[in-house]
């Protein structure tokens, strides 16, 4: 199991990587790995606002669909499109090719709230 | 994708890969009136893409197919939750009576006094062995009868200008159907957790018992297969906040005989004729789910319902105007002088499909009920819950039974054997036994479920030959997992991957095609 | 003794003593005492001599469509079931097997589920054709949630024609009831392209038609369909699959979603039911729509199989937030529409429309020439067909029922101020000697 040190989390299993303002937005090695082979990817129109916490897209397994949420509050200015043809990206590199959205924040300092990767690694291991 | 042209590789061809051109498997009418041009107004079809395919070969095809299969007439089927007991085959032979196969559902009442009658002693019948005032046959399904319930409570609710009530509460070891039910009916979904002997947990169900609380849906014996100990304080609590009880009644032939679910608060339930009523399952239906009220629910009633009229109905209500006459009290009050008619309850929440519900499936039922009578259909919780006991007690012994107390019809274990085992490799490793697996996964609560149903048909040989089974494979676990991991081994086909199938769906022959390229 | 429970004296001792147990009862005790064991006011079981005595009474209380010269149809219609269909469906194999959960053992119940779904998807001209729906009207209802639902639920107007079935019409209202979506096209008596057309704004998820009408209307929805496009609205179109053996079907001109009652294909009247709710969407409403579907798949050999696929949109995984909560479907009687469909095949299915066709052609105008009477149907129709009688429609019914003839359906049962109108039904089953009898029958009704 990778923790990423360059990115933060929320304990909906959700990273964010910073990028001045920009941010991009994906699932962990951890969530990957407890949903199993991902199947399809349902992602939201460019130019969606949401809010931090509001779920914006669902990642779903043969067995399970899990919303994802948003870990900071945004507009959505990218996704990543090449996950519809290959799902399995989330699992193969959940930290890179696997990403989901990228969201221009319009409130950046949501950022400093979420967990240090040794903060969610403490986080999974007490679940 | 577009390269693979290799061809399908199924153990049965396709109905379209025996298609020659000019042959048919039917024989149609020759005209016998003139001809009449089509209209040239509508856009004609120029292509209908059906296959051609004699008769004796339509035959061959589906009867291959259907030897493919595990069913309750070859294998014992011991899907928890899910009652596979045996259908008798009289109950088939009721329904395709040219009297009621036949039967048109626009008839005026006059002409279809028979179907009608039926009707109407299987929503008395129903009643009497749930102690609900009244009973709608229209569902089409246990899921079908949930939102009819849930969309009732919402009726009722509204109706007395108790606008606030929006959310449902709903155990966690519930069905999926009961929060999708909900979510149908325009409520919000709330799960309760369960305590540690299985129950709803009494504590948080008052924490969240409040004025915007609609009901509770609630399935007893739940899905671990337990009595819920405090029924009547669950039910209690959410009636003093002001909310209905659903049950859903899956799970009911545990209670025949011994527990009238009006009697301890539940305020309108389902009852699964294809599970506790003993009609086919058919590979996934049609099944059947009537709701049963209690009176202050009955005005909401999809319609129609089915009432007697006249004075002599009056007198003889339900069974009396039928068999139960005719044996005790001689021909001279017989049903022939009852009519029955179709009556729309008062403020009905409407049609929840067109017609009276699954007819088929209701005549079939109406023969289990007839047949078994008061004293078998007792004799079949009985049964049903003794068996689950026994094949309980008999591989307790070495699978890890995580709520352990007398179980009702079902009892749930977990299938972590051994070290690296899991419970699907036990489900896959029984098919090569000739036992079509359990139910798996589920009730969600307990990790590497088993939930188990053998219902009462099974006999005790027949039990000990699958505990036999189930010990073996435990055996197998810990000896040669890979036995387990690689199974099933003798079915027509190994472990398929789900994975590929949900990646790149092809649901269609259309879309075989593309994939096989130049084919 | 019981049949179904196999137990003998000795079996319940010994397990009752391995269990430790004096009585069965003793498993019991969770139930609360005061309301355990209920006296059951219901006759004592019967010997199956003894059920089938009885139901048999019951069924010949009933007028069964073989006995007399039927012209009943509205939504549930007789056509010929060749024997070998009862033969195939009535094997245990499929009539005994439950949901395809476990795909190993569930080959022959998973195939014919996807021959369904492809011979249906091709007499629809759709893309996916689920494993089916309790009935035409509640996979309408479905349908039109599904519209709802594809549009963000942001579009809170449906327009209905006015000619779809009247119990569809109810069943849509109770589905959508929860929802507060607002219905057009009712109160108006809209059915005609160009009256729904004008009734589609930016608030309407889905127009809703039927093919044919309720009263026998083939209506040609393209342009309509077009517009609803426009306007960013779904199409959605109710059918009848035999009139698809003749009729361009509605995923050629563009429908989003369709549905139907399949019973037609196979099923017997059954007083109703059990149908089958066939229910098509086009590619990109996949991932939202309800049901079961079969997809193909291989094994660790790379031999195709077939598994239950995209569950994920369903109740058992999603819970609250799947496409719908149906589990129970009508799985037996959509495997009886795929061996009717295979059987009669592209050349016999297509005799059977041109048949039903012709003989409502023929019907009509036999009645319609008699003093009194009018076809009050627009020209072309299907099977079905409106006719005006002279004196009320169940008055008509009543004089021809004591001749052994169910004429059609008396309107008022629906539509308390048509009482003249007869909705008349013909099939293939309908012989001209009977279309003759009917026709000489109303002659002398003036």
């Amino acid at each position: 199991m990778t923790y990423d040190p360059d990115v933060k989390y929320q304990k909906s299993h959700e990273w964010a990587r910073k990028d001045g303002t920009l941010f991009t937005i994906g699932i962990s090695d951890y969530a990957q790995d407890s949903l199993g082979d991902v199947v399809f990817v349902e992602l939201p129109e460019k130019g969606k606002v949401v809010q931090k916490g509001e779920a914006f897209g669902v990642v779903e397994s043969v067995k399970a669909a899990s919303d994802v949420y948003a870990p900071l509050s945004g507009t959505i200015v990218e996704v990543n499109s090449k996950l519809k043809e290959d799902p399995a990206l989330v699992n193969r590199e959940p930290f890179g090719a696997g990403w989901f959205v990228k969201i221009q924040a319009s409130n950046p300092t949501e950022y400093e709230e979420l967990l240090s990767a040794t903060e969610y690694e403490a986080f999974v291991k007490g679940l | 994708m577009g390269t693979n042209t290799q061809r399908f590789r199924t153990v049965e061809p396709f109905i379209w890969e025996l298609s020659a051109q000019g042959r048919v498997g039917a024989s149609v009418p020759e005209a016998d009136v003139p001809e009449y041009p089509l209209p040239g107004e509508v856009p004609l079809r120029t292509d209908l893409p059906l296959p051609e395919v004699s008769e004796l070969e339509v035959v061959r095809h589906f009867t291959r197919l259907s030897r493919l299969n595990y069913s309750v007439d070859t294998h014992m089927y011991p899907l928890g939750s899910c009652t596979m007991k045996y259908n008798p085959k009289v109950n088939d032979t009721a329904a395709s009576l040219p009297g009621f196969s036949e039967a048109h559902p626009l008839l005026p009442e006059d002409l279809c006094q028979g179907s009608l009658e039926l009707l109407y002693q299987l929503q008395t019948a129903l009643e009497r062995l749930s102690g609900f005032a009244a009973v709608s046959l229209q569902p089409a399904a246990g899921a079908h009868g949930e939102l009819t319930g849930v969309l009732m409570i919402r009726a009722y609710h509204l109706d007395r200008g108790d606008t606030k009530r929006t959310r449902i509460l709903i155990p966690d070891s519930a069905h999926g159907t009961n929060p999708a039910s909900v979510s149908m009916a325009g409520f919000t979904a709330e799960q309760i957790p369960s305590d540690k002997r299985g129950n709803v947990d009494l504590t948080i169900l008052r924490e969240r018992c409040d004025e915007t609380v609609a009901g509770l849906m609630i399935t007893n014996p739940n899905t671990l297969g337990l009595f819920e100990e405090n029924i009547e304080e669950v039910t209690a609590i959410v009636h003093q906040a002001g909310g209905l009880v659903y049950g859903d009644g899956a799970n009911f032939n545990a209670l025949l005989g011994y527990l009238k679910p009006a009697d301890v608060g539940i305020d309108v339930m389902h009852f699964n004729l294809h599970k506790t009523f003993s009609t086919p399952h058919g590979g996934g239906g049609p099944g059947a789910g009537p709701v049963g009220v209690t009176a202050r629910l009955e005005p909401y009633l999809p319609g129609p319902i089915v009432r007697a009229a006249g004075r002599e109905a009056e007198q003889l209500e339900g069974w009396e105007a039928g068999l139960i006459t005719q044996k005790r009290q001689g021909p001279q009050r017989n049903a022939r002088d009852s009519r029955y008619t179709l009556f729309y309850p008062e403020k009905s929440i409407g049609r929840v499909k067109a017609f009276y519900g699954n007819f088929g499936v209701l005549v079939r039922a109406f023969a289990y009920i007839l047949q078994m009578g008061s004293n078998g259909l007792r004799a079949v919780a009985e049964h049903a819950v003794l068996n689950a006991n026994y094949l309980k007690h008999l591989i307790g012994k070495r699978y890890r039974i995580p709520y352990d107390r007398p179980c009702m019809h079902e009892f749930v274990v977990t299938g972590d054997v051994a070290p690296g085992i899991h419970t699907m490799d036990v489900a896959k490793r029984l098919l090569d036994y000739g036992f079509h697996p359990p139910t798996v996964y589920f009730p969600l609560i307990v990790k590497e479920a088993l939930m188990i149903e053998s219902t009462e048909t099974e006999s005790r040989q027949t039990l000990e030959a699958f505990a036999e089974a189930l010990l073996q494979i435990a055996e197998e676990a810990a000896s040669s997992p890979d036995l387990l991991h690689e199974a099933p081994h003798y079915t027509p086909v190994g472990r398929l991957d789900e994975v590929r199938a949900a990646r790149d769906p092809i649901l269609n022959r259309r879309q075989t095609e593309k994939l096989e390229g130049t084919r | 003794m019981i049949p179904y429970i196999p137990h003998t004296d000795e079996d319940r001792k010994v397990m009752l003593s391995a269990l430790g147990l004096k009585g069965v009862e003793d498993l019991f005790q969770d139930i609360p005492e005061r309301h355990r064991k209920p006296l059951i006011d219901l006759p004592p079981s019967c010997s199956e001599a003894e059920v089938l005595r009885e139901l048999k009474r019951m069924a010949s209380r009933n007028t069964s469509a073989e006995e007399v010269a039927f012209f009943l149809g509205a939504g549930a219609y007789r056509h010929f079931i060749p024997a070998a269909l009862e033969a195939i469906v009535s094997r245990g194999e499929f009539l005994t097997s439950y949901t395809p959960y476990q795909p190993e053992a569930s080959q022959g119940t998973l195939q014919a589920m996807f021959e369904y779904q492809s011979l249906l998807a091709d007499l629809l001209g759709m893309d996916t054709v689920n494993a089916s729906h309790y009935d035409g009207a509640a996979a309408l209802a479905e349908g039109v949630l599904l519209a709802y639902r594809a549009k963000g639920g942001e579009r809170k107007t449906v327009v209905l024609s006015s000619a779809l079935h009247p119990e569809y019409i109810e069943t849509i209202k109770t589905y959508v009831h929860p929802f507060g979506l607002r219905i057009r096209g009712l109160d108006e008596g809209a059915w005609k392209p160009d009256e729904l057309g004008r009734m589609i704004d930016e608030t309407v998820c889905c127009v809703v038609v039927p093919f044919p009408t309720f009263f026998g209307s083939l209506v040609v929805y393209r342009t309509l369909c077009m517009a609803t496009h426009e306007k960013g609205a779904l199409f959605v179109v109710s059918v009848d699959p035999i009139s698809l053996a003749l009729f361009e079907p509605p995923g050629s001109y563009g429908a989003d979603i369709v549905t139907g009652e399949g019973q037609s294909l196979g099923s017997h009247l059954s007083f109703g039911g059990p149908g089958l709710g066939i229910f098509a969407t086009r590619g990109d409403l996949l991932r939202k729509m309800p049901g079961r579907l079969a997809g193909v798949t291989c094994d660790r050999k790379d031999r195709n199989g077939f598994v239950l696929t995209l569950n994920t949109r369903e109740q058992h995984i999603r819970r609250e937030k799947a496409t719908s909560n149906i589990c129970s479907n009508q799985g037996h009687v959509a495997l009886r529409a795929a061996v009717y469909l295979s059987l009669l095949g592209k050349t016999g299915l297509r005799k059977v429309a041109e048949l039903t066709y012709r003989k409502a052609c023929y019907t009509a105008e036999q009645l319609g020439a008699l003093p009194g009477y009018k076809v009050t149907t627009p020209y072309p129709f299907f099977r079905e067909f409106v006719l005006q009688c002279p004196i009320p429609a169940e008055e008509v019914m009543c004089r021809l029922v004591e001749r052994k003839i169910v004429p059609g359906l008396p309107l008022s049962r629906y539509y308390p101020d048509r009482k003249h109108d007869l909705l008349v039904c013909v099939t293939e089953l309908n012989t001209k000697e009977e279309i003759d009898r009917l026709v000489y029958a109303l002659k002398g009704i003036k």
